[in-house]
C-alpha cells in the first residue's frame, strides 16, 4: 500500500474529515489504489517543460477599484446554520 | 409536444401552435410520470408556470426572443436565487441559493421556463450519476442502468423528453459522457466560454458550463444565449461569442478530420469502434477527408487529471464548513470537532476521497512529485492537441470505450469508475471545446456516442459537423421507451 | 557568552483601496458586522475572486519606491487552513512569485545609516475578525475585512536589535504614508506587524531558531516585545536549553511574550497556484504610469530641505519623517517671513510636544500652518516675544480665533515704550534697594533678578532688549 492508515489519519486532518481508525484503513486501501494510477504519470520524462496551472495561459483581468456591492447581510444570513446581532456564530475559538 | 425539438418549440410558441404555459404543464406531468428516473432534485412548478405565463405575455407583445417560454432546466450546481441548489450534496441539502449564477440569469434574461434542477453526482464528482445524495438516476434507455454522470439527471431528463434542453457541466467529460450514455447531443465549449460565475465549482481550471439537447441546431440556440463575457469571472474570455447558428448550414467539405490512433484502441467496445467507423465513413461521405493524428501522452491523461482534479476541489470545498451556510452537524465538542463531523457527515465517499486524494498531493514533500508533474504534463497534452490541429480542423473519436453499465457495477472501484473519462478529460486539460452526438447503439440497444474536439474558441466547427451529421443521420431521433412514461417510440401519445 | 540577535520583520499594510482586492465590497473602516462582506467575501458557493487594479498599482508603486524588482509576471497561490474567519479555507496570497522582488531601504541608527534587505513584498486579502464576548460560549465572526487588500513587506534577517527593528519599521511606515498606498493607522489595524527573533553566538554566520511575534500593534510595543523576547531567549540559552520554533503572542498589559497552543499543530498550507486567477501579467506602461507619478521620497526630499532651508541634518531628517510634518513645514515656510530654521524648530519643539500632549497627528493639528505661519511673523515683527508666543500657541489650541484675535483680546502685545517700560524699572530698583546696594558692591549675578523683576510686572510683555538696555543705563 502506498498510503498507510497513519498517513490518511493525517490527511484526514488537514482536510478537517473525521475518519475513524476503521475507515482510515479502508481508505489507505482505496487511495493506494488511486495513487498507483497516479504513479503511471512517472512514465514519462517531463524535464524542462514548464507547469501549467490554466488551460491555455491567459493573463489575469484586472478590474477598476469601484465599490458595487450593497449590503445583502439579512438575505446571506437567512441560510446561515447560526447568527447573533449580525455575527456568524462558531464554537468558541481559543487563541 | 414533447417529441418537437428546442427549435421546434421555438417556432410553435412564435405561431401559437401552443402556448408556454400549454408546453410548461406537459413537461411537468412529463416529469411527476417519469420520477421513477430520479432527474429531478427539485421540480419548480409554480415558479415556472409564473415564467410561463410572463413568457406568454412577450410571445403575444413580440417581444419574445428566440428561446422565450421554452421550459428547460439547470444541473443542480447552478446557483438559482430562491430555488434549492444542492450540488447533489447533503452538505447543501438545505442550501437556497440568494442569488443566481450568470448562466441561470443569461437564460432567465432570453425568457426561458425552468421546470427545476436536475440530479447530479455529488459537486460533480463521478461518471455514472451514483454518488449523489439523492440517489442514482436511472438512464431511459434502460433503467437499470446508469445516465452517466455527473450531469446524469440532465441527460436522463432531456432523453426522457421531460425538458428539450437542460444546462450541464464538464471537468472531464461530465456533459460528453452522459449524452453518449444518453444518445444526446453534448456540448462542453472552450475554458472562459462560459462564466462559471454561479457554478459551484469543483475543479476551477476544468471545470466549463455546457448543455445537453437533442441536436445540434438546439444546442447552438442555447449556447449562443449561455456564452459570453462575464467580469465577475477572472476566466471568462472578453470576445465576442460568433453567431453558431449561421455556420450550422455551411458544408463540412474539405474539412479536415483528424483521428488520433490512440482513441481507437483495444480497449474501446467492438460494437463502439464499429459505430464510430461508421460515422466517420458519414462525415467523408459529406466531403470531410481524415487523417491520422497523435496525442502521445493522452494515456498519462487519466492520472494526470485525477491529481489536478482533487487538488482543485480538495481546496475548492473547504468552504462547506458549516459556519455560513449548508449543514451543520448537530453535535459537537469545539470549533475543529465542529468541521471535522459536518464535514465528514455532509460529503459522500466519493467526495471524501478525491478531497483527500487532493490534499495529499498538495502536502508538503509530494507538491513536486504529483501536483507539478501533473501541471507539466497537463501542458504536455494541451502541446499535443497543439500540434495535431497543424494537420486537421477537429478531431473525432469515441466518448467513452464502453456503453452505459448496470448501476452498482463499478461502485467498489473507483480506479475503473475513472477510466470512463479515458477519451474526454484531455479537453478538460487543454480548455478544448468537444461534443458528443449520438452516433448509433450497441447489442443492447443502448447510444453510443461520437467525441468531436475542436480548436480553442472553435465551438463553430463542431457544430457545424454534428448538424451536418444530424442531417444524414437519424441516431439523435431515436426516443427510449420508458415503462411508465408515456410517448416512448411505440406507446401512445408519441406524436402529439 | 555574547550573543548576537537577528531580527526579520514581516509588516502588513492595509492598501488604501475604496473595494475590496478580489469583490466590489467597501473597505470603510468601522461598519456594522458582516454588511460590507459581499458574496465573494463570505465565499457562497459558485463566487470568484477579480482582482481589483488599484492594489496592484499600489504594490507597484510601493517597489518602485524602495527601487525593488518589480515582477511583471506575479503569481495569486492560495494557502490553505481551516479558520473561521477564513471563510473560503483558504487565504489568496502570492508565494512563488510576488509583484515586488527584491529591494532596499536606509535607516538610520546610532552608528550612522545601515542598509536593510527587503526581500520581497506580496499582495494577499485580509481575514476576517472574531469576537469573543457574550455569545454564550460562542465565537461571533465579522468578515468585513475579509478580502481588504494587503501587502506584506518581508524584511532579511538584517536588523540586530529592537531599537533597530523599530528604526526599520518608522521608516517603511513614513515610506508607505508618503507614497500615500495606505493610512498607516496602526489602532484600526491598517498597519501591522510581525517579527522574527532568534539569537546566536557573536560570530557565527548560520541563524538561530526563531520565534515569530504576532501582530505588535505599536511601534512602542514592538521595541518592548522584542526586548522582553532578546531577554527570553538568552536565558534559555544562558540555562543551555533549547528555542523551539513556534508562534508568540505579545500581551501587552503584561509585557510579555506568550506561545500561542493553537498555531503550534503542524501546518501544511498546501500552497498552489489560484485556478480562479490567471497570472498578473503587468506591463511596462502599466509600470512607467506608476514611477512617473512618484512622490518625492523622504531621503531624497530631506537632502532638499537641508539644500533649501539651510537646516541641519538632524532637523531635516525628523521632519522628513512623516510626509505631513514635511507639508506642514514647507507650508510655514512659504507663508511666513520668519527664518525657516525658526520654523523647523517650533514645528519640532512647541508643536510637536502639543500634540503628543494631546496625542494627535500632525494633520489634525488645530493650530493649521497659516495659523503658525502668522504666530511666527508676530514674533519676527517684536509683536510678541517668543516667551508670550507659547502661551499664544496654547490660547490657539483651544479656539479657532486668529493669531491676532488672540493676542489683542488677551492684551499679550509686547510693550515697546521706553516710558512705560523705565517706570516699571524704576520701580523695581525702588523697591529692591538691597539688591541694588548689593549689585554696586560687584555681585554681577544679580542682574537676571532685576530682568525677571521687571518681565514680571509686565506680565512677560515687556521687550526684553530694552529692559535690559534700560537697566544697564541705571544701574552701572
Amino acid at each position: 500500500m502506498s498510503l498507510t492508515p497513519k498517513e490518511i489519519t493525517h490527511i484526514a486532518t488537514l482536510a478537517r474529515l473525521k475518519t475513524s481508525s476503521e475507515q482510515a484503513e479502508f481508505y489507505a486501501t482505496q487511495l493506494s489504489r488511486i495513487m498507483d494510477l497516479i504513479k503511471q504519470m512517472n512514465t514519462i520524462d517531463t524535464s524542462d517543460i514548464e507547469p501549467m496551472s490554466h488551460p491555455q495561459d491567459p493573463a489575469l483581468r484586472l478590474r477598476a477599484d469601484e465599490v458595487t456591492a450593497t449590503n445583502l447581510r439579512e438575505a446571506y444570513q437567512t441560510v446561515a446554520p447560526a447568527t447573533e446581532n449580525g455575527l456568524y456564530l462558531v464554537p468558541k475559538v481559543i487563541d | 409536444m414533447h417529441s418537437n425539438c428546442l427549435s421546434e418549440h421555438s417556432a410553435a410558441l412564435r405561431n401559437k401552435t401552443y402556448s408556454s404555459v400549454e408546453l410548461t404543464q406537459h413537461y411537468l406531468k412529463r416529469i411527476d410520470s417519469a420520477k421513477a428516473l430520479n432527474a429531478f432534485i427539485t421540480v419548480t412548478e409554480e415558479l415556472a408556470l409564473e415564467q410561463a405565463q410572463y413568457a406568454d405575455r412577450m410571445l403575444h407583445d413580440n417581444k419574445a426572443h428566440a428561446l422565450t417560454g421554452i421550459p428547460m432546466a439547470h444541473k443542480d450546481l447552478f446557483c438559482t436565487k430562491g430555488v434549492l441548489t444542492t450540488c447533489g450534496s447533503k452538505i447543501l441539502s438545505n442550501f437556497v441559493s440568494p442569488y443566481d449564477a450568470t448562466v441561470v440569469e443569461k437564460l432567465k434574461q432570453q425568457g426561458m421556463v425552468i421546470l427545476g434542477k436536475t440530479n447530479m453526482d455529488e459537486f460533480a464528482m463521478g461518471s455514472s450519476n451514483e454518488t449523489s445524495y439523492y440517489g442514482a438516476v436511472k438512464n431511459p434507455w434502460d433503467v437499470q442502468r446508469v445516465p452517466g454522470g455527473s450531469s446524469g439527471g440532465s441527460a436522463a431528463a432531456v432523453s426522457a423528453r421531460l425538458v428539450p434542453v437542460a444546462t450541464a457541466t464538464d471537468t472531464g467529460g461530465s456533459i460528453r459522457q452522459p449524452a453518449a450514455f444518453c444518445g444526446l447531443t453534448g456540448i462542453k465549449p472552450s475554458y472562459g466560454r462560459v462564466s462559471r460565475y454561479g457554478m459551484v465549482a469543483f475543479a476551477s481550471s476544468l471545470d466549463q458550463g455546457g448543455l445537453v439537447t437533442r441536436n445540434a441546431r438546439d444546442a447552438a440556440m442555447v449556447l449562443q444565449a449561455m456564452s459570453g463575457f462575464d467580469q465577475r469571472d477572472s476566466t471568462s474570455l472578453q470576445l465576442p461569442v460568433p453567431d453558431y447558428g449561421n455556420v450550422l448550414e455551411q458544408s463540412i467539405r474539405g474539412k479536415t478530420i483528424g483521428l488520433p490512433k490512440e482513441f481507437f484502441n483495444d480497449d474501446v467496445d467492438a460494437d463502439i469502434a464499429d459505430a464510430i467507423q461508421q460515422a466517420i465513413r458519414e462525415l467523408q461521405a459529406l466531403g470531410a477527408k481524415t487523417v491520422e493524428v497523435e496525442l502521445p501522452n493522452s494515456e498519462v491523461g487519466i492520472p494526470c487529471y485525477y491529481v489536478i482534479a482533487p487538488a482543485e476541489a480538495s481546496s475548492n470545498l473547504a468552504r462547506f464548513d458549516g459556519v455560513r451556510y449548508g449543514y451543520r452537524t448537530e453535535n459537537y465538542t469545539d470549533l475543529d470537532d465542529m468541521y471535522e463531523k459536518t464535514r465528514a457527515e455532509g460529503f459522500g465517499a466519493e467526495v471524501k476521497r478525491r478531497i483527500m486524494i487532493g490534499t495529499y498531493v498538495l502536502s508538503s514533500g509530494y507538491y513536486d512529485a504529483y501536483y507539478i508533474k501533473a501541471q507539466k504534463l497537463r501542458r504536455m497534452i494541451a502541446d499535443d492537441f497543439s500540434r495535431a490541429f497543424e494537420k486537421c480542423d477537429l478531431i473525432a473519436g469515441p466518448t467513452t470505450p464502453s456503453t452505459a453499465f448496470v448501476i452498482g457495477e463499478k461502485n467498489d472501484d473507483p480506479v475503473a469508475m475513472y477510466l470512463n473519462d479515458i477519451f474526454t478529460n484531455a479537453a478538460n486539460l487543454a480548455g478544448l471545446p468537444a461534443m458528443s452526438i449520438a452516433a448509433g447503439f450497441d447489442d443492447k440497444n443502448l447510444p453510443i456516442g461520437l467525441q468531436l474536439i475542436g480548436k480553442y474558441l472553435d465551438e463553430s466547427t463542431l457544430l457545424t459537423v454534428a448538424h451536418q451529421f444530424q442531417q444524414q443521420t437519424d441516431w439523435h431521433l431515436k426516443i427510449p421507451d420508458i415503462p411508465g412514461v408515456p410517448g416512448g417510440p411505440g406507446g401512445p401519445g408519441g406524436l402529439d | 557568552m555574547e550573543w548576537e540577535t537577528v531580527i526579520g520583520l514581516e509588516i502588513h499594510v492595509q492598501l488604501l483601496t475604496k473595494s475590496k482586492i478580489f469583490s466590489a465590497a467597501s473597505t470603510a473602516y468601522g461598519a456594522q458586522p458582516n454588511t460590507q462582506a459581499c458574496d465573494v467575501s463570505i465565499a457562497l458557493p459558485g463566487v470568484l475572486p477579480v482582482m481589483n487594479r488599484e492594489a496592484a498599482r499600489l504594490a507597484v508603486r510601493f517597489g518602485l519606491g524602495i527601487g525593488a524588482q518589480i515582477n511583471k509576471r506575479s503569481i495569486f497561490a492560495r494557502k490553505n487552513y481551516f479558520y473561521p474567519d477564513l471563510p473560503k479555507g483558504y487565504q489568496i496570497s502570492q508565494f512563488e512569485v510576488p509583484i515586488v522582488g527584491q529591494g532596499r531601504i536606509e535607516i538610520e541608527t546610532d552608528n550612522g545609516c545601515k542598509v536593510i534587505g527587503i526581500t520581497r513584498a506580496h499582495l494577499e486579502e485580509d481575514a476576517g475578525k472574531s469576537l469573543h464576548q457574550d455569545f454564550h460560549d460562542m465565537t461571533g465572526i465579522d468578515l468585513n475585512r475579509a478580502g481588504i487588500p494587503l501587502l506584506e513587506i518581508v524584511s532579511e534577517p538584517d536588523l540586530r536589535s529592537a531599537v533597530e527593528a523599530v528604526a526599520y519599521l518608522r521608516k517603511i511606515h513614513s515610506l508607505v504614508r508618503y507614497l500615500n498606498i495606505s493610512d498607516g493607522n496602526m489602532q484600526e489595524g491598517s498597519f501591522r506587524c510581525d517579527a522574527n527573533v532568534s539569537m546566536r553566538p557573536k560570530g557565527q554566520t548560520e541563524l538561530g531558531i526563531r520565534a515569530e511575534l504576532k501582530n505588535i500593534n505599536s511601534f512602542r510595543f514592538v521595541e518592548k516585545a522584542i526586548e522582553f523576547e532578546i531577554d527570553r531567549q538568552i536565558d534559555i540559552l544562558e540555562d543551555g536549553g533549547k528555542i523551539v520554533q513556534e508562534t508568540r503572542l505579545y500581551d501587552s498589559d503584561k509585557n510579555e511574550t506568550r506561545s500561542m497552543r493553537s498555531k503550534e499543530e503542524a501546518h501544511d498550507y498546501r500552497y498552489f497556484p489560484d485556478p480562479d486567477l490567471p497570472e498578473m501579467i503587468l506591463d511596462d506602461d502599466f509600470i512607467d504610469q506608476i514611477r512617473n507619478q512618484l512622490p518625492e521620497l523622504p531621503d531624497a526630499r530631506k537632502s532638499r530641505l537641508e539644500r533649501e532651508y539651510h537646516l541641519s541634518s538632524t532637523d531635516a531628517s525628523h521632519l522628513t519623517n512623516d510626509r505631513d510634518t514635511a507639508d506642514y513645514f514647507e507650508n510655514v515656510c512659504s507663508q511666513t517671513a520668519a527664518d525657516s530654521r525658526t520654523v523647523a524648530n517650533w514645528i519640532l519643539g512647541e508643536l510637536s510636544a502639543a500634540l503628543n500632549h494631546s496625542a494627535m497627528e500632525i494633520r489634525d493639528s488645530p493650530v493649521d500652518s497659516i495659523r503658525m505661519a502668522s504666530l511666527l511673523d508676530r514674533i519676527n515683527d517684536d509683536t510678541i516675544s517668543g516667551k508670550i508666543a507659547k502661551q499664544v500657541l496654547t490660547l490657539l489650541w483651544k479656539s479657532e480665533k486668529s493669531v491676532d484675535q488672540v493676542i489683542d483680546e488677551n492684551d499679550l502685545k509686547q510693550i515697546t515704550d521706553t516710558g512705560a517700560i523705565e517706570a516699571i524699572v524704576d520701580n523695581i530698583l525702588q523697591e529692591n534697594s538691597a539688591q541694588v546696594s548689593q549689585y554696586k558692591a560687584g555681585n554681577q549675578k544679580i542682574f537676571g533678578f532685576f530682568v525677571g523683576q521687571v518681565m514680571q510686572q509686565s506680565g512677560g510683555k515687556a521687550n526684553p532688549k530694552q529692559v535690559n538696555d534700560l537697566l544697564r543705563n541705571k544701574l552701572d
